[in-house]
C-alpha cells in the first residue's frame, strides 16, 4: 500500500487553519506548501505577508516571514531579495491588499522586473473586514457598500490584475488559476511552480492570480461558492497564461 | 487497501468531500468535533475507495490527512 497524500512537511506542526470553512484559501497555502516540499526551498524561504485573510499563512508555514503593512508587501520583499539574494522571496496577498492599496508597490516590483514571486488570492471583496466593494467585485455584484451592485458610473469597473501585470516588461511570468474543482487545482499548482521557478532562474517576476471563494461574504454554502466561481467570475476573468519568457 | 484518514479536529463541515467523492464514501456524521461541528467519517464497508485523492485535493482545511492506494 502506497501513501499516494499527506500533510506537507513546510507545514508547522499542528497547525490549525482559522480560515472559514469551505474558504479557498487553504487549499493555496496547502500548495505553496508542496511546492516548498517538492522544490526543497523551505529551509531557504522568505515570506512577506499582507493585511488580510491572507496573513495568516504565517501562522501554518514553518518559514521565516516579515509582515508588511497594508499593500506594501512587494516593496518588502524587494527589499529583502536586494539584501538577501539567495533566498527565496514569495508574498501571499490578497486582492484587496494586492491591487488595490498595494497596486503602485505591485506594479512596480513588476517593471523592475524584481527577481520575486506573488500570489494574489482573487474573491472579488474585502473578505476579512466583512465583505466590502474591491477593485475586483464583478459588475453587478452586491456587497456590504455597494447593496445596489457594482454598476459603472459610481464604481467604475473591476482590474484584471494577471493580465495588468503581464503587461509590464520586467514579469517573466503572469497566470490566471482556480481553485474550484480538482483539475484546476492541479493547473494552480503548475502554475505556481512556473513562478517559484522563474524567479529560481533569475529570469524576473513571477505571479499567479489566484480565483478563490469567500462563502461567508457571499452568503453561500462551499459548494455554491465554487459555482459562483465557474459560472461568474471565470466568464470575467478568464483562466489562463498570459506572459511566459520561458515559452518556446 | 486504500482508505483515507480524517482528522475531525481539523474538519469544519463544509462538506466539499461529501460531494467530491466519486463513489459517495465520505457522509456527514451526527457527532460533534471540539470545535461543535459535526465532521465527517469515512465508510467503506465494501472496500470501494480508489484512492484517488480527489477529496484531499479539494479539502480546503487539510482535515484528510492521509491517503493510501
Amino acid at each position: 500500500m502506497q501513501q499516494v497524500f499527506s500533510v506537507p512537511k513546510s507545514m508547522k506542526k499542528d497547525f490549525k487553519y482559522t480560515f472559514c470553512p469551505g474558504c479557498d484559501h487553504g487549499i493555496a497555502v496547502r500548495l505553496v506548501a508542496e511546492l516548498l516540499d517538492e522544490m526543497n526551498l523551505t529551509e531557504n524561504t522568505i515570506l512577506a505577508a499582507s493585511i488580510g485573510c491572507s496573513v495568516f499563512i504565517y501562522n501554518f508555514l514553518n518559514v521565516d516571514s516579515i509582515e508588511a503593512p497594508h499593500g506594501r508587501a512587494m516593496a518588502e520583499a524587494t527589499g529583502v531579495k536586494r539584501v538577501r539574494p539567495d533566498k527565496f522571496v514569495f508574498t501571499y496577498q490578497g486582492d484587496g491588499d494586492f491591487a488595490s492599496i498595494g497596486l503602485a508597490e505591485s506594479t512596480h516590483a513588476a517593471l523592475r522586473g524584481e527577481n520575486l514571486s506573488g500570489i494574489c488570492i482573487n474573491n472579488t471583496t474585502y473578505g476579512m473586514t466583512g465583505g466590502q466593494l474591491g477593485p475586483t467585485t464583478i459588475m453587478g455584484q452586491k456587497t456590504t457598500t455597494s447593496p445596489m451592485g457594482r454598476f459603472k458610473e459610481t464604481y467604475g469597473y473591476p482590474i484584471k490584475i494577471a493580465e495588468h501585470i503581464a503587461l509590464c516588461d520586467g514579469t517573466a511570468f503572469s497566470a490566471r488559476v482556480a481553485l474550484d474543482s480538482v483539475p484546476h487545482i492541479k493547473k494552480a499548482k503548475e502554475a505556481l511552480r512556473k513562478a517559484f521557478q522563474v524567479q529560481l532562474d533569475g529570469l524576473g517576476y513571477g505571479f499567479v492570480e489566484i480565483l478563490s471563494t469567500c462563502p461567508t461574504n457571499w452568503k453561500m454554502t462551499p459548494e455554491q461558492a465554487h459555482e459562483r466561481v465557474r459560472k461568474e467570475m471565470i466568464p470575467v476573468f478568464p483562466l489562463g497564461v498570459f506572459k511566459d519568457v520561458t515559452a518556446k | 487497501m486504500a482508505h483515507i484518514v480524517i482528522d475531525e479536529n481539523r474538519c469544519k463541515s463544509c462538506f466539499i468531500c461529501v460531494g467530491t467523492c466519486p463513489k459517495g464514501l465520505i457522509k456527514k456524521s451526527n457527532r460533534m468535533s471540539n470545535l461543535g461541528d459535526k465532521y465527517v467519517e469515512f465508510v467503506d464497508p465494501n472496500h470501494e475507495c480508489l484512492g484517488c485523492a480527489m477529496c484531499a485535493t479539494r479539502c480546503p482545511d487539510l482535515a484528510i490527512t492521509e491517503v493510501y492506494k
